[in-house]
């Protein structure tokens, strides 16, 4: 039973409507005579307070408001990659053919093409037993993405009847139909899920696979795990979005979900723009083969602010769901934060901290615990990944606002960007001092088992030449670096190199943009082996000077940006000339 | 703007800071424009902010001063506020509400556009990346403007970013084209000085012409300010996308804007964000930013350089610091800069200009202009480390490189940064003077430029 009330109240992206007694919370409903979208999230006896996706601007009381009986949900099936929606699964594209270079209101469209066919293969037979989340059978998508027609998560189960045989079919041929217990249910290509509710899976495991993003200061100091949770606080012109496209482009999982939430629209343009002509460095093709966008950018609605979030998250578990390895980048959930703040301004709610609604925690809380490394239900068996990065901006680059303390007790990986280290243009800007990993420990197997045993241990010692260096620099600012004996210059000497030669990378060379994990590693070894080098050299009484004169340190600094993945042999001699040239030095007594 | 046909109410229950509380509505929308006349037949306008229960919650524009509650009537327009735009509008001065200033008639209108403008479809976006020449170095060589982009200057008060913006606004070309461009400028309670400043000088560069004024200066009433930004926008989108002109537009102090913003939350009791600001400024001042930009298929572009000052020079004070999360970047003024008399004063360690990789490089400006501009960036960040440690240990204590990052820090001030008002550079001298600077490094320093461009360019020994 549908609700039918009457707007009695406007104000910005809240509306009151009375008459609204059938009403559910969080069901979807049109407002007005526009037939703008809207979701109910309060009620009050007969009036349901509702949060309206588009403009509210010349919406009258009296106008009526009409229950659609459904939550807010998305359409899941193929057509989804590729595709830039806004917060509510609307394609951008089919809103401008509507409404031409700016976007109206009261649009509907259907979130991917329902005529499209695809080439449906059944992985089932007529007979087989199947529950929730059994593929039966693929379609090809896109070039990259093999895409699963799952039996939706609230099925029953039952046994497959009628599945059609290979071809090409739209989305609304019913490719199959399920019997239990004399019921028959027909199966669709697709189906809709609330994007409140999480996708159900069989089981969690521990991350300990390392997403690879091709950045060396994230792989190699601070990685993530895939199905792990990481955050990017920074103030602004730190270097965020950069940051958060360098993932999106180069993370070694199949599909990338982005959310421009709240942010610039030439951001999402620049993606647009840039995306289809990128390839991936392991396939070779389009990046935008993988790719979802879900842009609600800073001036569009704010209440559709607030869903784009959840609409990312359910199409990012979607994919989980047939068992693949999905990233989701969400930039900013500062402006997420905002949003409910500001309809928590509008329901009069009391405020916690800086004005945010007390639930600010938990609703954090529900975000990040949907990322995870799961074991999906139904058959056959796969195993897929949902990790979650988002971006904070706070206010002030203060990292003890609310949306940055709460996120960092729910997420394991914190990238702290550095407005001083962006000052003096040393990108990517994350404080080596104030980041950390949750993953390091769990990860270092796969490292062992895919590139060396020793590379914990390298990083424990790089990582510790910029922890000394950072104390040095306290002395160094007193009394300036001629105070320190020649053992503690070193360091600073070897901290600058590892600061210039691995943690800075430019993401706009096309070499450097991405460093596999064996350069990565390679490059590490090559700054520790000098450090070791370098301290042996000083105990045999060689000069620092003439350490610091060697050619090797100039090509070593370039290296990141001479030296292609495919040429690791010139790594190698890097290595084998820097040992010639601590060979000819060693000895030369010191001079002055 | 005329107003037919509304309907008359007369009683108004409650008048309170900016606010006018209407009783008895019946048929008022949200966002309404509504007309209030006094006992003595006088006019102003205002809008809905809210409205039900028989109510509405009107926010006058030139305030509520002299209002009384007896003698007013208000008048529910029955349309959103709109601005009356045609070609005529170039070359005219209109106040703070668009209303010629001017003592000229209204000019003729070609169609009515309402001020608050759509947010445009990111999908119908163009990407912004045509180098725009301003002939300023520091802007030109290290903060590359785009057309399409929005770069504020973030000032303080006494300091030189009126010259800054009135330079741009005379020397902006973009190199190689003869298209149509446009100045709109919006003095968002400015002194009175200030906006006849950028007024004379357009005029003395012969682009009042080609120039739209609205001015909101100080003695103006505050809350018209809200809507200042968006009549000059409205019309600098209507000459950038329907005219196809090339539209600069001015805004200054966004600061005096976000204050009126402040003054009605506070006025409507709403729950406050940091330092008494609303808790939606951010998405207030993305409704004015965002409306920068160029879209697929139309000829013009409109981009923004809004001028702020920040309050005690503090970066991370709410309006700063939320602009920069919207805008593409920003030009900052240092306050050593200016007492050392250097002209312009940008501290280019705090600006940037996201645009800038894609606007500049072969094609554009030159192969080497963004790994020179990288070096140099990371050479004076260099130059500022080496000076505070000299100000401890003095020079004696420094070493050999050392010292020739002192030169770079001093170079780069005196013959790069600093140049005269009315000096126009090309982009080719610029990126010879930043050669010159980086030649004062030896090659070993030299991290971030290929050797090919170092074989070319590098002056140094």
């Amino acid at each position: 039973m549908a609700a039918k009330g009457r707007i009695v109240w406007v104000s910005g992206p809240a509306v009151r409507a009375d008459g609204m007694s059938d009403a559910k919370m969080y069901e979807t409903v049109t407002v007005g005579n526009s037939k703008l979208v809207g979701e109910v999230i309060r009620l009050t006896g007969e009036v349901a307070f509702i949060q309206v996706y588009e403009s509210t601007s010349g919406l009258k009381p009296g106008e009526p408001v009409v229950g659609t009986g459904n939550p807010l949900s998305v359409l899941l099936g193929p057509g989804i990659i590729g595709q830039l929606y806004d917060g509510i699964q609307r394609p951008l594209k089919e809103l401008s053919k509507a409404s031409g270079s700016y976007i109206g209101r009261g649009i509907t469209t259907t979130p991917v093409d329902m005529t499209k066919k695809y080439h449906f293969v059944p992985k089932v037979g007529n007979g087989d037993e199947v529950s929730a989340g059994s593929i039966i059978g693929t379609v090809q998508e896109t070039d990259l993405i093999e895409h699963s027609i799952m039996i939706p998560p609230d099925h029953k189960g039952g046994k497959i009847t009628n599945i059609v045989s290979e071809g090409d079919y739209d989305l609304e041929t019913e490719v199959a139909t399920t019997e239990k217990s004399g019921q028959s249910i027909p199966i669709k290509m697709y189906h809709k899920w609330p994007v409140r509710k999480p996708r159900p899976f069989l089981k969690r495991y521990d991350p300990t696979v390392p997403l690879l993003t091709g950045q060396r200061v994230i792989d190699t100091f601070f990685p993530i795990a895939k199905g792990g949770t990481g955050s990017i606080p920074g103030a602004f012109g730190t270097g965020k979005t950069v940051t958060l496209h360098q993932i999106a482009k180069w993370a070694d999982s199949q599909v990338v979900v982005y959310i421009g939430c709240g942010e610039r629209g030439n951001e999402m343009t620049e993606v647009l723009v840039e995306f289809p002509h990128l390839k991936d460095p392991r396939t070779g093709k389009p990046l935008m083969d993988r790719t979802v966008l879900v842009a609600n950018t800073s001036n569009m609605p704010v209440a559709a602010r607030e869903a784009s979030i959840y609409t990312g998250v359910t199409i990012a578990e979607y994919y989980r769901d047939m068992g693949k390895d999905v990233v989701l980048v969400a930039d900013s959930t500062s402006r997420w934060a905002e949003s409910l703040r500001e309809m928590s301004g509008r329901l009069e709610e009391m405020p916690a901290e800086e004005g945010y609604p007390s639930y600010l925690a938990s609703r954090l809380a529900e975000f990040y615990e949907r990322a995870g490394r799961v074991r999906a239900s139904g058959s056959p068996d796969r195993d897929g990944s949902v990790t979650l990065v988002g971006a904070v901006s706070p206010s002030g680059g203060d990292f003890t606002e609310p949306v940055t303390t709460h996120t960092m007790r729910f997420i394991k990986t914190f990238w702290a960007l550095d407005a001083k280290l962006a000052y003096s243009r040393h990108y990517p800007s994350i404080n080596w001092m104030n980041s950390y990993s949750g993953y390091l420990a769990d990860i270092a197997k796969w490292w062992g088992e895919n590139i060396s045993d020793d590379w914990l241990s390298l990083r424990s010692d790089a990582y510790g030449v910029l922890q000394r260096e950072d104390t040095l620099k306290e002395i160094v600012r007193l009394l300036g670096p001629e105070a320190l004996p020649d053992e503690e210059k070193l360091i600073l000497e070897v901290a600058r190199m590892v600061k210039i030669g691995l943690l800075q990378q430019n993401s706009f060379d096309d070499v450097d943009t991405y460093c596999s994990p064996e350069k990565q590693y390679k490059l590490l070894k090559l700054l520790v082996d000098f450090y070791k080098r370098g301290q042996q050299a000083l105990k045999d009484g060689t000069a620092l000077a003439d350490i610091r004169a060697m050619s090797i340190v100039g090509s070593m600094l370039k290296a990141r940006m001479d030296i292609k993945d495919d040429e690791m042999a010139k790594l190698d001699q890097l290595d084998i000339d820097m040992q010639e040239q601590f060979k000819s030095i060693t000895g030369v007594k010191v001079r002055n | 703007m005329s107003a037919e046909g509304g309907v008359q109410y007369s009683k108004i229950a409650e008048i309170k800071g900016p606010l006018v509380i209407v009783d008895d509505v019946s048929n008022a929308a949200f966002d309404e424009l509504v007309e209030i006349e006094t006992n003595e037949g006088e006019r102003r306008l205002g809008k809905v902010l809210e409205v039900g229960n028989g109510k509405a919650i009107v926010q006058v524009f030139e305030g509520t001063t002299g209002l009384s509650i007896s003698g007013t009537k208000a008048k529910f327009v029955g349309k959103v506020m709109e601005m009356p735009v045609s070609k005529e509008v170039l070359g005219r001065v209109f106040d703070g509400l668009g209303r010629p200033k001017d003592g000229l008639p209204d000019p003729i209108a070609d169609k009515f556009i309402d001020i608050n403008g759509e947010p445009m479809n990111p999908e119908q976006r163009e990407y912004p990346k045509d180098f725009i020449q301003t002939g300023v170095s520091v802007i030109d060589g290290m903060i590359t403007l785009v057309r399409g982009q929005k770069l504020p200057i973030f000032s303080g008060s006494g300091m030189s970013h009126n010259l800054v913006a009135a330079q741009i606004a005379r020397q902006a070309s973009v190199i190689g084209t003869q298209d149509d461009f446009a100045v709109v400028f919006a003095a968002i309670g400015v002194q009175y000085s200030e906006a006849e400043y950028f007024r004379r000088s357009l005029e003395e560069s012969g682009a009042l012409k080609r120039s739209v004024l609205f001015l909101n200066t100080a003695d103006d009433p505050a809350i018209e300010r809200i809507i200042t930004p968006r009549v000059a926008l409205t019309v600098a989108e209507y000459l950038a996308f329907e005219l196809g002109m090339h539209v600069l537009v001015i805004l200054t102090d966004m600061t005096n804007y976000a204050e009126a913003l402040r003054e009605i939350s506070a006025a409507r009791e709403e729950v406050p964000g940091r330092k008494g600001y609303p808790g939606y400024l951010y998405t207030d001042l993305s409704t004015i930013y965002e409306r920068a930009g160029k879209l697929n298929g139309r000829k013009g572009s409109v981009t923004q350089v809004p001028i702020l000052s920040m309050p005690s020079d503090d970066i991370t004070h709410p309006i700063p610091d939320l602009t920069g999360y919207i805008t593409e970047g920003q030009v900052v003024l240092g306050r050593d800069l200016f007492r050392q008399g250097v002209y312009p004063p940008v501290n280019i360690l705090m600006s940037l200009s996201r645009l800038m990789k894609d606007g500049i490089g072969e094609g554009s400006t030159r192969a080497d202009h963004g790994e020179i501009s990288n070096q140099v960036y990371d050479a004076y960040s260099r130059a500022q480390e080496v000076r505070a440690l000299a100000g401890i240990v003095g020079k004696a204590g420094l070493t050999e490189i050392d010292l020739k990052y002192m030169d770079v820090g001093d170079v780069f001030e005196k013959e790069f940064l600093t140049q005269a008002t009315d000096e126009n550079r090309t982009i080719e001298e610029t990126l010879t003077i930043l050669w010159k600077i980086v030649s004062k490094l030896p090659k070993n320093e030299i991290t971030k430029i290929k050797d090919k461009f170092i074989d070319q360019y590098y002056q140094g020994k």
